[in-house]
């Protein structure tokens, strides 16, 4: 069973972390959705296992461990809070842009292109265009 | 005495609640929230003074004794940087209220502003290892809300990556507590320097490296400080200064309090943590020197003044960690006069850009001033406390015999004063380049609004201050720092009460 647990731990934390690493925000959201769903697994199997923590219900001994199963019910509410929080901005992003995508960095364009520091809106705004220019469309790979 | 510790954590808490409250009045909102900063700073003081006089407070929240309950441990470390604190916060509130644009236009900003002191005041104050996570979450969330509130393209991109790596960082922070409960049972901190020793050394070695990276990340620390000067320009000046003064201290503190805390000598990763500190002064020196913005110039030694703190720890003596304690509370206070100088010069110059701005030593004279002695300060010249700071961790670096990481730090205090020059002579002594494309406001006879120019004033006073009297602040740092190095003052006034 604990090694279940684990297993299923494991396997949130790397496809969550394979979808932090993506370039689209919602994967980004989801990649942090399943992250923290994987510590909060591992906190959870941090207890001793047993009969359901309530006094009555057997002998002490054999109770699970109370305290880890607090702990992952605050740490679920806090990170239910963070990703509603997170996809506000998401859908901030999208009204602002159009796009589900993370936004260019201006100092890393700047550096991807070999040029001085950005000094006007314009000159970005042209750089930027360059930049879409040659990348091969929805092939959604980072530039760099 | 233990009620009033508990008051820069509860008070700020049920001032976010009346701010809410009082949504439609700017003015009742202002006045709980500065009458709430200023209780909790007078607090934050008596507890200072109360605690270095008569030693450590511990107040159980709930009623539930030590190793069970959640515990707020009020000890010199953590009173001097709740003091500390407070008057950052309060100081910065009074700027943000003085600056047209930054907290007027925002229902929600002095609610955020206020559950942000709530979680830094926590954080220092708690004496478990689960309730800092909760601290660190509401100091975080709070800070996301502060750092996104314009909602301009800018501010969501770079706080997008701000919220994910924050996230990433707590994520880590959960799995290092499970697996700490896992191997313990236990999370609070006495009752963890009781039993961490007892588990097998290269347990003890792993545990040490994982809450190196969890707080490191929070700290900005190399390699893992990237997130920080992409995102802290983009917020508005008094949420940055906030930030800059405070959050990455947060992360420092709680890396002294773990590793000095939990490790037994054996287990601590000194030497990996010397190299990130050599390094982390080099390269965020190194990054400033290549900007040419002003914001992003500061945002660079942020990073690479944390590297002098990291130092100070690695060396893990009483002079190192006495010398690291002082520099925090130098840092703060010019860290964050800096960057309220820098919200002042794109006020009255329109630009943070130094090729927009210029010429503001004739313009605005005592904007120069402002700026000048807190940059002298970061660059270490006497009188002022970065001087007697730097001073201290280069004397505990040549104590240990750590040459090369003192070498690097002059190397990086150079470079700092070479890229504070950069700034003094962009935006205050040659003419601007090009024209801003805000509106300059007139600087009048001040400077610029009163009630921006005396919390900046008030901080520049306060590192000549904090410099000039630093034979009695460096005898409590010393007292802090003995009692840091001996866990077991701290488990004993803890658990045995």
């Amino acid at each position: 069973m604990s090694v279940l647990l684990a297993g299923a731990a494991a396997a949130l934390f790397a496809i969550g972390t394979y979808l932090v690493l993506q370039r689209k925000l919602s994967r980004i959201i989801i990649g942090i959705g399943l992250l923290t769903h994987g510590g909060n697994l591992l906190l959870l199997t941090a207890g001793r296992r047993g009969l359901p923590a309530l006094i009555g219900e057997g002998d002490p001994s054999e109770l699970s461990d109370p305290v880890p199963q607090a702990l992952t019910l605050t740490a679920i509410v806090i990170t239910f809070g963070v990703t509603a929080l997170l996809l506000a901005l998401a859908y901030r992003s999208w009204l602002l842009s159009r796009d589900d995508e993370v936004e260019h960095d201006l100092s890393d364009l700047d550096i991807l292109l070999g040029r001085g520091s950005h000094e006007d809106d314009a000159d970005l705004l042209e750089r930027l265009e360059q930049l879409d220019d040659a990348e091969p469309p929805a092939s959604g790979t980072d530039p760099t | 005495m233990s009620a009033i510790v508990t008051l820069p954590v509860l008070l700020p808490l049920l001032a976010a609640g009346l701010c809410m409250l009082f949504g439609r009045s700017r003015r009742a909102q202002r006045a709980v929230a500065l009458t709430a900063l200023t209780a909790s700073t007078a607090a934050a003081m008596a507890s200072l003074i109360a605690v270095d006089r008569d030693g450590t407070v511990v107040v159980d929240a709930g009623g539930w004794g030590a190793p069970i309950g959640i515990v707020l441990v009020a000890d010199r470390l953590a009173t001097i940087m709740l003091a500390i604190a407070t008057i950052t916060l309060l100081l910065v509130l009074v700027y943000a209220i003085g600056q047209p644009g930054a907290e007027r236009h925002h229902v929600g900003f002095q609610s955020a502003y206020m559950i942000l002191a709530a979680g830094v005041a926590l954080s220092f104050l708690t004496g478990d290892l689960f309730t800092m996570f909760v601290a660190f979450e509401m100091m975080l969330t709070a800070s996301y809300v502060l750092m996104t509130l314009g909602g301009t393209q800018d501010q969501v991109r770079s706080g997008m990556t701000y919220v994910v790596i924050s996230l990433v960082a707590s994520v880590l922070f959960i799995a290092a507590l499970a697996l700490l409960y896992t191997a313990t049972g236990t999370v609070n901190l006495a009752d963890l320097s009781e039993r961490i020793p007892t588990l097998a050394p290269g347990l003890q070695s792993a545990f040490a490296l994982l809450l190196l990276v969890v707080f490191g990340i929070k700290a900005a620390v190399f390699p893992l400080f990237f997130w920080l000067p992409d995102s802290y320009p983009t917020a508005p000046s008094p949420v940055t200064a906030i930030f800059a003064g405070l959050l990455t201290k947060v992360g420092v503190y709680a890396l002294i309090r773990t590793q000095l805390l939990l490790f037994p000598d054996a287990a601590r990763p000194a030497t990996v943590m010397l190299w990130i500190a050599g390094l982390t002064m080099v390269v965020g020196v190194l990054g400033a020197v290549a900007q040419n913005d002003l914001k992003r110039i500061l945002s660079f030694h942020i990073v690479s003044q944390i590297g002098y703190m990291v130092m100070g720890l690695a060396l893990f003596t009483v002079a190192g960690v006495a010398a690291a304690v002082y520099f925090i509370v130098h840092q703060v206070v010019v860290k964050t006069g800096l960057f309220l100088t820098g919200g002042l010069v794109e006020h009255v110059g329109g630009s943070s850009r130094l090729s927009r701005v210029g010429g503001l030593m004739g313009t605005a004279p005592m904007l120069a001033v402002l700026f000048l002695v807190p940059a002298l300060s970061l660059a270490g010249f006497p009188p002022m406390s970065g001087f007697i700071g730097k001073f201290a961790l280069f004397d505990a670096g040549v104590g240990s015999a750590e040459f090369w990481v003192v070498s690097a730090g002059v190397v990086a205090a150079f470079l700092t004063l070479f890229s504070m020059t950069k700034i003094w002579a962009g935006a205050f002594w040659n003419p601007k380049e090009r024209e801003p494309q805000a509106t300059p406001h007139d600087p009048g006879r001040w400077g610029g609004p009163l009630l921006m120019v005396v919390p900046t004033a008030t901080f520049a006073v306060l590192t000549v201050a904090i410099g000039l009297w630093s034979g009695p602040i460096y005898e409590l740092m010393t007292r802090t720092a003995e009692g840091l190095l001996d866990p077991s003052v701290y488990r004993s006034e803890v658990l045995d009460r």
